[in-house]
C-alpha cells in the first residue's frame, strides 16, 4: 500500500495542527478508512491517530441534563451503557443494528458520523466518481443503482450516507462538538453533512484539521424515551446496510402527540430529518391516518435516481411502521434482532 | 502428513466398526487452535510476496504499464509482465484434456474479462507488492464488453457440464403439452454467483533447481500436478504439492487456474520462494463462478394431475475464450415421471472469466427452476405440492427407463413431511400469520444429485508392530475427509482408528481422484476399501499357509480381520495378531494397493442418484417485504453414511447454500462495463447466522448394493438442490406472489404484497 506518515499526537491541539496539513486524515478505529486505503480509494499522506488522546472516551451527563458522548466511545460501549439505552433507546437500537459485534467493538462515535458512502462506484477506483475524483463524473447515475438516493441527490452524485447511528441522533437534535484551528465550536448534527449539489466531494462542513470531539444530546432528547424506535429494512437479517431505515420518536401527552421526531436513513447523502412530517404530527392523536399523512410528507420531493423507485414506497411504509411502533411504546428490552422487522421473533440472540 | 497431530477423541468407537460412527473431526483441534497449516501459512526462508495487478476493463488490450514506477517503489524486486516472464513449456491456451481450462498466464496483452491478471509485482513485503501493483497504472484500449444473457448470437453448445449432451428428450413433448388439461409456461432467472471460499486461492512456490515444491489448496492434487508438469515442462516426480487443508473449495479449487501458475512463474523469475494470495475481489474472475441462467419451463398435466410433458430450456453464458456450460436443464432428467421430457440448452459468449463447477453445478440452478415450476403446476391443478410430487413419482429413471440402484425418496417425503408438520399446510397461499402478524408460508422441494465416482488408488500396509498405514492423496476441504476416510481405512484393515497411520493431502501419495461431484468419499473410500482388503488377503495367505499358525488351513473357511487380529471365520477361538504373523514370517511390513472406480456394468444397468425432500417455512413482513427463513427440515437418502456428524454438517451447509441461492447471493455486474460491483463479502450477501434458522436433517436409511462396495452415494452437493426451491415456494405460499427472478428481492414483493 502507499507509504504514509503516522502521527500520534499527545493533545487535541497537536492533533488539529497535524491534521490541518494537506493530505492528512484522522485515524480512529479505522473500520472504514483502512479498507478504503487498502482499496486505493483513500490515499492519505499522513494518518493522525487520535485513539490515544485523553478525555474523548467518556459518557457524561451535564448539569443541564444533556448527555455528552466522547468521540472515541465505541459503538458497543455506548449501546450497552444501561443508562444511555434507557434514555435514548432508539439510538441504542440503531447502534446494535449496525455492522457486526466485532466492528461495533472497534468503531467509534466520531468515526461513525464521518463514515463514507457504500456506493460501489465510489469504492471502485476504475469508475468515475465525483466524490472520489471531483469532476470525473458519476458512473452510478446510469449504473447499478437500486440502493441509491431518492432524496436530496444531484446529477453529480446519488450516493447515500450509510450510518444507522446518525438517523436517531439527527431526529433527537444531536449537537456535534468540533475542535478546529479556530478553537472549539458546535453545530447541529443535521448541519454536519452536506447534500451533494455540485460538490459531492465536500461531504461535511468540517474544515481541514477539524476534529469531532463529542456528540451531545440536548436535554429535550430524553423526553422521547417512552416512545422511540429505530426500524431498518435490509437484505439479510444482520450485517447489512439499510435499504431504508427510519427513527421515530414521540412525546405523547394526554393521548396526543406533543412533539414528534422523525428521520430517515439510506435515502440521501445525509441522515434525513423529516421536519415537515414532524410538524404534521404535532397535536394529533397517534392514529394510523395521522401516521400515513406524516409518511407522505416525509417523502415529499422524493424521486428515483435510478432503479430505486421502490425505495420511496418502502420508505413511506417504514415511516408508517416506525411511527406505529413508537406509539405502541418502547419495549422494555432492546429486541434480540434490533431494528429488524423480525424483532418480535423470540429466542434469537443479539446479532 | 504423518507429522499432523490428528485426534479422534472424544467420540468412542462402537466395537468392531469404525464406519457409521459420529467421530468428531480429527483435524478439529488443530484448526481451532490455529495449528492447521493452510497454504498461505507457509513461509519458507527468503520468501517474497507476489501481488496480481488485475484488469479494470472487461474487454480490450493493455497498452502500457508503468513498470518503472512500480520498480522504483522501495521493496519491489521485479514486475512480471507479458514481456518479462519465464517461458512456459506449452501455451496455456492449449487444452490438453477435457479437464484443462484456458488460463491467463500473461501470455498476451489482451483483456478478456474484468479482474483478469495483467501483471504480477514481486516484493519483499506484501505492502510493497500491493503498492507496486497500484503504481503500474495500466492504460487500456477498451472495446465494448459483451454482458448478460442476451449479449449476442446464441448457439447450442456441443456439450454442457462435463460431456453431457446439450439436448435430450424422450417422448413427444409438444404432443404431451397439446393433450394437457392444464399447462404452465414460466421463465426463471438465476444470477451469477461466486464460490467465495473462506480461504482465498493461494500458492507458495519454491524452486530448488528443477525441483518444485508447491503449497496450494487444491481439490485435485494429481490433476494440478499434471498441469504444473506440462506447463513448466518438468517430470511429475520433480513436483511436490501439499494441500493438507482447504478453507473451502466448492469447485473453484478443483482445476488449476491461472493465479497459482503465476505464483510458480514468479518464483522461477526471481529465483526465490514466492507467496501469492488472491485478494477477495480478485476471486471474482480468474477462478471460476456459477454462470447466470434464464430457464423456461413448460409443463402439462392431465385431469388427474399426472404430468403429460416436461420441457426445460436453459440459456446460459460462457466466456469468449473457453467453454463451460451450466447444465441447468439436466435437473429435469431424473425426478418426475413425465411420459415426455425434453431438456435443451443454448448460450451466449460474454466477457467473463470462464464459468466453472460450483457446488451442485447444473443441479442447483436447474433445481430452483424445476421445483418452482412443479409448485406452480401443483397449484394450477389445485393439488398439494407433496401429493403432486407423489402422483408423479418416478419409479424408474424417466429419461432412460432404467431402474434406480436404490431410491428411498418416498421415505424422505414421508419422514420430512412428518417432522415438518406438512399435513397442516393450507393449500391456498397467504393463509398463515404468526403472533406478530408476519406472513408465514410453507414450501417444499425435491433434492437430487447423481451418485458419481471417479478413479482412485490407495496403498495399505500392516507393520510388524501391528499398526497399519493407509496412503491416499485425498483432499479435506472442510468436509471431513481426514476423519471419514480414516474410518473407512481403519475398517478396511481391521484396526482401531488410532492404530492406523492415515496419510493424505500430498501429491506423492496415490491418486485419490478429484474432490468433486460429491464423489470423493465414494471414490477414495472404494480405493481404500480395496487396498485394505488386498493387504489383509496377503496377510491371511501368510498365516493360513504356515503350519505354525493357529490359522493354518483356514484358507477355505476364510478369516476376518478385527482389532488387529485375523480370526477364523467358522471358529473365532482360533486367531492370531497381525504382529505375530509378521514376526514369524520375518517381514517388517506387508503392503498392497487397491483401486476405486465406478462399475461400468452397474452404471449401464442402473440409474444412480441420491434423493431428498426439503421443507421450509419463511416469514415475510406483509408491508415491508423483508423475508426470513424460520425453519427448514431436510430428509436425505444417500446410501451408506460413513460419519453421521460430518454428513449432517455437509447437508446443513448445502441447505444454507440453498437458502442463500433463493434469497441472498448475486454478483451484480455493471451492464456497461462488465465489471462486478459487489466483489466483496460486505456487499455480496451470504447468509449470516441470523439468517439461518435451526436446521433439521434426517438421514433416511438406504441400502444400495450397486453403487459401490461400500454403498456410498455422496452428500456434498445434494443439500442445495431442493432447498432453494423449497424457500422460493414458501415465499409464494406466504405472500401469494410468485417471484421468478432469484435471489428474491424486496422490490419484487413490495408492490404486490
Amino acid at each position: 500500500m502507499k507509504q504514509f506518515d503516522y502521527v500520534r499526537p499527545a493533545t487535541v491541539t497537536e492533533a488539529v495542527a497535524a491534521a490541518a496539513q494537506p493530505g492528512a486524515a484522522y485515524l480512529a478505529a479505522g473500520t472504514n478508512l483502512l479498507d478504503l486505503m487498502k482499496g486505493g480509494v483513500s490515499r492519505p499522506d499522513r494518518l493522525v491517530d487520535v485513539t490515544h488522546l485523553d478525555g474523548l472516551d467518556q459518557i457524561e451527563t451535564l448539569a443541564d441534563g444533556s448527555l455528552r458522548i466522547g468521540a472515541l466511545v465505541s459503538n458497543a460501549d455506548l449501546a450497552h451503557d444501561a443508562e444511555f439505552a434507557r434514555s435514548y433507546p432508539a439510538v441504542a437500537e440503531a447502534l446494535l443494528s449496525g455492522a457486526s459485534a466485532q466492528l461495533r467493538n472497534a468503531a467509534t462515535v466520531g468515526g461513525n458520523l464521518l463514515q463514507r458512502t457504500r456506493c460501489a462506484y465510489f469504492y471502485d477506483t476504475a469508475s468515475r466518481c465525483n466524490k472520489r475524483a471531483p469532476g470525473s463524473g458519476c458512473d452510478a447515475r446510469d449504473g447499478e443503482n437500486r440502493s441509491h438516493a431518492v432524496l436530496g441527490w444531484s446529477e453529480s452524485c446519488i450516493a447515500t450516507h450509510p450510518s444507522d447511528f446518525c438517523v436517531p441522533l439527527v431526529a433527537l437534535g444531536a449537537i456535534v462538538e468540533i475542535e478546529g484551528r479556530g478553537g472549539r465550536r458546535e453545530i447541529a448534527l443535521d448541519e454536519l453533512h452536506r447534500l451533494p449539489g455540485e460538490a459531492p466531494e465536500r461531504e461535511s462542513v468540517l474544515e481541514p484539521g477539524d476534529l469531532i470531539v463529542a456528540v451531545r444530546l440536548p436535554p429535550a432528547a430524553r423526553g422521547f424515551a417512552a416512545h422511540a424506535r429505530y426500524l431498518k429494512v435490509r437484505e439479510r437479517t444482520s450485517y447489512a446496510f439499510a435499504v431504508v431505515s427510519a427513527a421515530a420518536a414521540l412525546r405523547i401527552e394526554n393521548g396526543r402527540i406533543a412533539e414528534a421526531r422523525l428521520a430517515l436513513g439510506g435515502v440521501a447523502a445525509k441522515p434525513w430529518r423529516a421536519r415537515a412530517a414532524e410538524d404534521v404530527l404535532k397535536g394529533m392523536a397517534p392514529t394510523a391516518d395521522a401516521f400515513q399523512e406524516a409518511a407522505s410528507h416525509a417523502l415529499k420531493g422524493a424521486k428515483p435516481s435510478g432503479d430505486n423507485a421502490f425505495k420511496i414506497e418502502l420508505a413511506r411504509r417504514i415511516v408508517l411502521r416506525a411511527l406505529t411502533l413508537a406509539a405502541t411504546g418502547t419495549p422494555a428490552r432492546i429486541p434480540a434482532l434490533p431494528a429488524s422487522p423480525f424483532a418480535s421473533i423470540s429466542g434469537a440472540l443479539h446479532v | 502428513m504423518s507429522e499432523l497431530n490428528l485426534t479422534s477423541a472424544p467420540a468412542h468407537l462402537r466395537h468392531g466398526s469404525n464406519i457409521g460412527q459420529p467421530l468428531t473431526r480429527r483435524d478439529g483441534i488443530l484448526k481451532v487452535t490455529g495449528q492447521a497449516t493452510y497454504a498461505a501459512d507457509n513461509h519458507p526462508p527468503g520468501m517474497l510476496f507476489a501481488v496480481i495487478a488485475a484488469a479494470s476493463i472487461a474487454r480490450g488490450r493493455v497498452v502500457s504499464l508503468d513498470v518503472a514506477a512500480a520498480k522504483r517503489h522501495p521493496g519491489v524486486v521485479d514486475v512480471m509482465t507479458p514481456e518479462h516472464k519465464p517461458p512456459l513449456a506449452i501455451d496455456p491456451e492449449i487444452k490438453t484434456n477435457p479437464f484443462v481450462f484456458r488460463m491467463e498466464a500473461l501470455q498476451s496483452n489482451e483483456v478478456r474479462y474484468a479482474n483478469q491478471p495483467i501483471a504480477v509485482v514481486i516484493a519483499e513485503t506484501l505492502e510493497a507488492a500491493t503498492e507496486g501493483a497500484a503504481l503500474l497504472a495500466p492504460r487500456y484500449e477498451t472495446l465494448p464488453p459483451l454482458v448478460g444473457l442476451d449479449a449476442g448470437e446464441s448457439f447450442v453448445p456441443p456439450v454442457v457440464g462435463v460431456g453431457n449432451p446439450a439436448e435430450s428428450y424422450h417422448g413427444d413433448v409438444e404432443a404431451g403439452l397439446a393433450a394437457a388439461d392444464k399447462q404452465i409456461d414460466a421463465t426463471y432467472e438465476t444470477p451469477p454467483q461466486y464460490h467465495n471460499a473462506m480461504e482465498p486461492h493461494a500458492v507458495v512456490a519454491h524452486w530448488d533447481g528443477d525441483r518444485l515444491s508447491v503449497d496450494m489448496p487444491t481439490q485435485g492434487l494429481k490433476l494440478s500436478l499434471a498441469r504444473i508438469a506440462e506447463l513448466f515442462g518438468i517430470a511429475h516426480d520433480k513436483i511436490h504439492v501439499r494441500s493438507p487443508f482447504l478453507g473451502g473449495g466448492f469447485g473453484s479449487k478443483g482445476l488449476m487456474g491461472g493465479p497459482p501458475v503465476l505464483g510458480i512463474m514468479a518464483a522461477k523469475l526471481v529465483g526465490r520462494p514466492v507467496k501469492l494470495v488472491l485478494r477477495r475481489e480478485q476471486m471474482y474472475g480468474p477462478v471460476g463462478h456459477r454462470a447466470p441462467t434464464r430457464q423456461r419451463l413448460r409443463l402439462g398435466t392431465d385431469t388427474e394431475g399426472r404430468l403429460t410433458a416436461l420441457d426445460h430450456h436453459a440459456r446460459t453464458v460462457s466466456s469468449t475464450f473457453d467453454d463451460f456450460y451450466e447444465p441447468a436443464a439436466g435437473a429435469s432428467h431424473t425426478l418426475y415421471a413425465a411420459p415426455a421430457i425434453r431438456t435443451s440448452h443454448d448460450a451466449v459468449r460474454v466477457n467473463t472469466g470462464t464459468p466453472l463447477f460450483m457446488r451442485a453445478p447444473g443441479e442447483a440452478t436447474g433445481s430452483i427452476a424445476l421445483e418452482s415450476a412443479i409448485d406452480e403446476m401443483a397449484w394450477a391443478c389445485g393439488m398439494d405440492p407433496l401429493a403432486f410430487r407423489l402422483k408423479n413419482y418416478a419409479e424408474v429413471e424417466p429419461m432412460t427407463g432404467r431402474p434406480f440402484s436404490s431410491k428411498a425418496l418416498r421415505a424422505c417425503y414421508e419422514q420430512g413431511a412428518a417432522r415438518f408438520g406438512w399435513a397442516k399446510r393450507p393449500l391456498q397461499p397467504r393463509q398463515m400469520r404468526d403472533d406478530a402478524g408476519l406472513l408465514v408460508g410453507w414450501g417444499m422441494g425435491t433434492a437430487t444429485f447423481p451418485a458419481l465416482m471417479f478413479q482412485a488408488e490407495a496403498r495399505a500396509a500392516i507393520r510388524r508392530d501391528g499398526s497399519g498405514v493407509m496412503e491416499i492423496g485425498a483432499h479435506d476441504m472442510g468436509q471431513g475427509a481426514w476423519t471419514a476416510l480414516a474410518q473407512i481405512a481403519a475398517d478396511a484393515v481391521g484396526l482401531d482408528i488410532d492404530s492406523l497411520d492415515f496419510k493424505s493431502g500430498t501429491s506423492d501419495l496415490p491418486d485419490a481422484g478429484i474432490a468433486g461431484g460429491s464423489a470423493h468419499t465414494a471414490t477414495a473410500g472404494a480405493a481404500i476399501h480395496s487396498a485394505g482388503a488386498a493387504v489383509i488377503a496377503k496377510l491371511a495367505d501368510l498365516a493360513t499357509s504356515d503350519e505354525r499358525s493357529p490359522l493354518f488351513g483356514a484358507g477355505n473357511a476364510g478369516v476376518i480381520a478385527r482389532e488387529g487380529r485375523l480370526i477364523r471365520r467358522d471358529d473365532e477361538s482360533r486367531s492370531e495378531s497381525y504382529s505375530e504373523i509378521l514376526a514369524r514370517a520375518g517381514v517388517a511390513e506387508i503392503e498392497a494397493r487397491g483401486t476405486g472406480a465406478a462399475n461400468p456394468a452397474a452404471m449401464e444397468q442402473y440409474a444412480m442418484h441420491a434423493h431428498g425432500a426439503v421443507f421450509a417455512e419463511v416469514k415475510v413482513d406483509p408491508e415491508l417485504g423483508q423475508i426470513r427463513v424460520s425453519r427448514m427440515v431436510g430428509a436425505f437418502a444417500a446410501g451408506r453414511i460413513i460419519n453421521p456428524r460430518m454428513v449432517q454438517s455437509q447437508l446443513f451447509g448445502g441447505m444454507i447454500w440453498g437458502l442463500s441461492f433463493a434469497l441472498h447471493e448475486e454478483a451484480i455486474t455493471d451492464r456497461r462495463t462488465g465489471r462486478i460491483m459487489n466483489a466483496n463479502l460486505g456487499e455480496y450477501h451470504l447468509p449470516v447466522n441470523a439468517d439461518v434458522p435451526p436446521l433439521d436433517v434426517i438421514t433416511v436409511e438406504e441400502h444400495d448394493p450397486h453403487v459401490n462396495a461400500l454403498g456410498i452415494k455422496g452428500v456434498g452437493e445434494i443439500g442445495i438442490t431442493g432447498s432453494a426451491g423449497a424457500v422460493a415456494n414458501a415465499v409464494w405460499h406466504a405472500t401469494g406472489v410468485r417471484v421468478r427472478k432469484f435471489p428474491i428481492r424486496i422490490e419484487e414483493l413490495l408492490t404486490q404484497l
